[in-house]
Formats: structure tokens, C-alpha cells, sequence
């Protein structure tokens, strides 16, 4: 067996560390190592999503990536989007607008929305649609996902 | 399922990675953005002993304009590619094919050496490359060489790099300022793999075609050059009827094969009719361009 590595991430403004082997997936280490169980695990070949977070600042597929390759990066999880107990407006938003049922793609759903909205501060219905495409959803039936992320921009805009 | 054990090493340079790959051979596997190798590995369709990580190798990172063309690092990611000034001013038609590549999230760790290295058929970059005729150099032991796009696809996911060799740069030239451009795709979700992917642009002089380059994917076992629709705009302009022989020349001479997502005929179709829309879309906007500099 490879021999295990230590692991220094940020995570959530976090300082965190842990020891990993070399094909340990880092969406694993995050819920089974770090104990952050927000973030899921769903096909394990970056099709469906659901365990999207933010790697040093962007969204990406944490089963597409090993634990080692976090060492020294800063992440973003679901658990690091509401602040001082208050939700963030994609997530008030989502709860407002039925954005989730069973709520598995949820965490995916958020982080892949949250990344958009920074780089496409004001997207059309088509613009959201096709950012959302990035994730799987097989319950709620994706218009109330597109409704909440369109109510999260203008809120965020509105924020400023 | 998760990955087989393995050793791992992420050398901090591309010089480190080759050493490795001297030292382990066919052992081991290069790691690129792993898109499309941490899959294989997951599922153990890939059980690689070693794995040289290349995302610390920072010297394969970069845009460059040098002359005529652009080069662009093995190791640049499909996101900084995505919104690059200079790839959106100089290579249009890599820009628009990009956005097709994926989605957002994968294109923050998708590279283009690894699309390119991995050559999957139905993959957008494959066909780019080929459709803007790109060098790809490739570093081993005995030095680099360079190798045009049609060469280096030599079969289903199958690529002119040897087991000790990695591709290090993919070098385009900068379409020309009047030429149009258009990157045409088909497939069941946006974000999927193409059925059938037309990379497209021509350069017109009034009712005359000087150049035009077209190339498919999804319709072979490697992206294709479409030389012999290229030559009917060519020798008989830019006209719709020119456009429509072009796009039915394609379609008899792309090699599909069926599989689960579309039958074989179909996706000769697709290759008729994406390349009739690729085809006008460049057309008018080279025309566009060219009245623009009038």
C-alpha cells in the first residue's frame, strides 16, 4: 500500500489537516477524514455533481480529485455558505423558491450556482439552465432550481 | 468505486515528470486535470501502479502570443482558456469550442493536453486542433518533437505519444482578422461529450473562399480533417449551394460507428447538417468582418 501523506487544506476559513493515501479521493477525505458530510458523493465520474465545492476559489468535482492534490489549497464547502448562523441568499432562495426535495444534489447545486453567479453576475433563464446542466437533480425537476438561482442573482445584484 | 493503490509522485517541473517517466515506464500514468483519468481510475478501468501528478508543474501553465501564433501550455486549464482575452482575439474558434467543453466546474481542472493527450473521439478539443491544424510538441529523452494534429490522433483514443514521452505545448496561428469561424455541436445534454462536434472558418474575398478548414468529431474513431469538403468552398466560393455540397461531402466521408447514443447513419446526418450551420454561421461572419475593415 502507498504510504500516507498529510494533508494541510483551508477549509471553510478553517485551518484542517489529515492523513491520506494516495488514491484517496478528496471528496472522502472532506466527509470521512474531516467529517464535513455536506458535501456527497454520487457517481464517482463527475457526471452528476453533487459533490462540487470551490478549490482555491472555483468550482470543481471533489470525486475527480485526490486528497493529495488539495495539500495547501483553500476549499469552499456547503457548510462554509452561511455566516453567523444567517443563510446565504442562493440558499434562502432555494428554500423560498422549492429549489431541492430530497435535497442530494442540493450542496452540488449551490456551490456550482454560487461559482456561476461570480462569473455571470446577471444571467438569462438560458445562461442559468446551462450553468445547472453541470448538475444532476432527479427529483425536484430543475424549475424551481432555475427560479431560486434567478431570485439568488437579483438579490445578490441588489446587495451589491 | 475507488481508485486501486498507487504511488504518486507531483513532480514541481515538466523536466521532473519526464525523469519519472523514464523511471517508471509504462507503470505509470500521467495526471492531468482528470476529467477523464480519475474516472477510469475510479471505476479501475485504469490500475495505473504509479501516478505522476502534473498539476504542480507549474512551467506547463501558460497563453503566449509568439509571432503568428499562440502557444498554450499542456497544463493550461479549459477555464483560463475559456475567458482569455488573447484566445478570444486570436483563436475565436478555440474560445466558442471551449464552451462546449464540459461544464464550468470541469473546466476548472480540464487541461487541453489532457483532452488532447487523452484524444477521446468525440471530444471538442481533438477537432479543434485539427480543424486550425496545431503543431503539438512532444518532450522524451531524446528531445522534442513537433507533430501536426492529423498526425498525432492515430486511432481510437490512441495518440502518436510514446509510453516515455508527454505532450508539453500546443502551438496555433492566430486565425486571420477577416476569416469566420463557427463551432457547431450536437449532443443529448449541454456539458456531454458530442455525437457529433463541426469545427469550422473559412476566409473570404467577395464570392471566393481562400482558405476554409473544417473538422468533426463524434463522427470517426479520432476528431478528422474534412479535406475534401474544404475543397469544394475552396474551388467554388462561399455560395449557399457551394456550402450545401460541402456539408453532403462531409457526411460521405466522416467514418461513424454506432454505438448506445446514435446509430451510425445518424450521426452521418448530424455531420451533414451541423456542417451546413458551421459552415454559413463562419461564412457570415467573416463577411461581417470583412466589411467591418472594410
Amino acid at each position: 500500500m502507498a504510504e500516507r501523506r498529510i494533508v494541510r487544506i483551508t477549509v471553510n476559513g478553517q485551518a484542517r489537516e489529515g492523513w491520506a493515501e494516495p488514491r484517496r479521493l478528496l471528496v472522502d477525505f472532506l466527509r470521512d477524514d474531516l467529517g464535513l458530510t455536506g458535501t456527497h458523493v454520487g457517481c464517482e465520474h463527475g457526471i452528476c455533481g453533487a459533490c462540487t465545492i470551490l478549490f482555491d476559489g472555483e468550482a470543481a468535482r471533489s470525486c475527480l480529485m485526490l486528497a493529495v492534490q488539495a495539500d495547501g489549497a483553500e476549499l469552499m464547502t456547503v457548510e462554509g455558505l452561511a455566516r453567523d448562523g444567517k443563510l446565504h441568499p442562493l440558499q434562502e432562495a432555494f428554500w423560498e423558491h422549492h429549489g431541492l426535495q430530497c435535497g442530494f444534489c442540493t450542496p452540488g447545486m449551490l456551490m456550482a450556482a454560487y461559482d456561476f453567479l461570480r462569473v455571470n453576475p446577471d444571467p438569462s433563464e438560458e445562461e442559468i439552465r446551462e450553468a445547472l446542466s453541470a448538475v444532476l437533480c432527479r427529483c425536484t425537476g430543475y424549475q424551481g432550481i432555475v427560479r431560486a438561482v434567478k431570485a439568488a442573482a437579483e438579490r445578490m445584484r441588489s446587495a451589491g | 468505486m475507488k481508485p486501486s493503490p498507487f504511488d504518486y509522485h507531483a513532480p514541481a517541473s515538466a523536466a521532473e515528470a519526464l525523469e519519472l517517466l523514464g523511471r517508471y515506464g509504462a507503470d505509470a500514468r500521467l495526471l492531468a486535470g482528470g476529467q477523464s483519468l480519475v474516472p477510469l481510475l475510479n471505476f479501475r478501468l485504469s490500475a495505473p501502479t504509479v501516478i505522476v501528478d502534473l498539476n504542480r508543474a507549474a512551467d506547463l501553465a501558460y497563453i503566449k502570443e509568439d509571432g503568428g501564433r499562440v502557444r498554450l501550455g499542456a497544463m493550461t486549464r479549459q477555464r483560463a482558456i475559456e475567458f482569455s482575452p488573447l484566445v478570444r482575439g486570436r483563436l475565436p474558434l478555440l474560445a466558442e469550442a471551449t464552451r462546449w467543453v464540459g461544464h464550468l466546474p470541469t473546466r476548472t481542472r480540464g487541461t487541453v493536453g489532457g483532452s488532447l493527450a487523452h484524444s477521446d473521439p468525440a471530444a471538442e478539443y481533438p477537432a479543434v486542433a485539427a480543424a486550425l491544424d496545431a503543431e503539438l510538441v512532444i518532450r522524451g529523452f531524446a528531445g522534442e518533437r513537433v507533430v501536426r494534429a492529423v498526425e498525432f490522433f492515430v486511432g481510437l483514443m490512441t495518440t502518436a505519444l510514446q509510453p516515455d514521452e508527454m505532450l508539453v505545448e500546443v502551438r496555433m496561428a492566430a486565425q486571420a482578422p477577416g476569416s469566420g469561424w463557427a463551432f457547431e455541436e450536437f449532443s443529448r445534454r449541454h456539458g456531454d461529450f458530442a455525437i457529433v462536434g463541426i469545427a469550422a472558418t473559412v476566409a473570404v474575398e467577395g464570392d471566393r473562399c481562400r482558405s476554409a478548414r473544417l473538422a468533426a468529431c463524434g463522427a470517426g474513431p479520432t476528431a478528422m480533417r474534412l479535406r475534401a469538403a474544404e475543397e469544394i468552398l475552396e474551388q467554388g466560393g462561399a455560395h449557399d449551394r457551394h456550402i450545401d455540397d460541402a456539408a453532403a461531402r462531409a457526411a460521405e466521408i466522416v467514418d461513424p460507428s454506432a454505438d448506445l447514443h446514435a446509430s451510425a447513419e445518424y450521426r452521418r446526418h448530424l455531420t451533414r447538417v451541423l456542417t451546413r450551420r458551421a459552415l454559413k454561421r463562419a461564412v457570415e461572419r467573416a463577411r461581417n468582418r470583412e466589411n467591418a475593415h472594410g
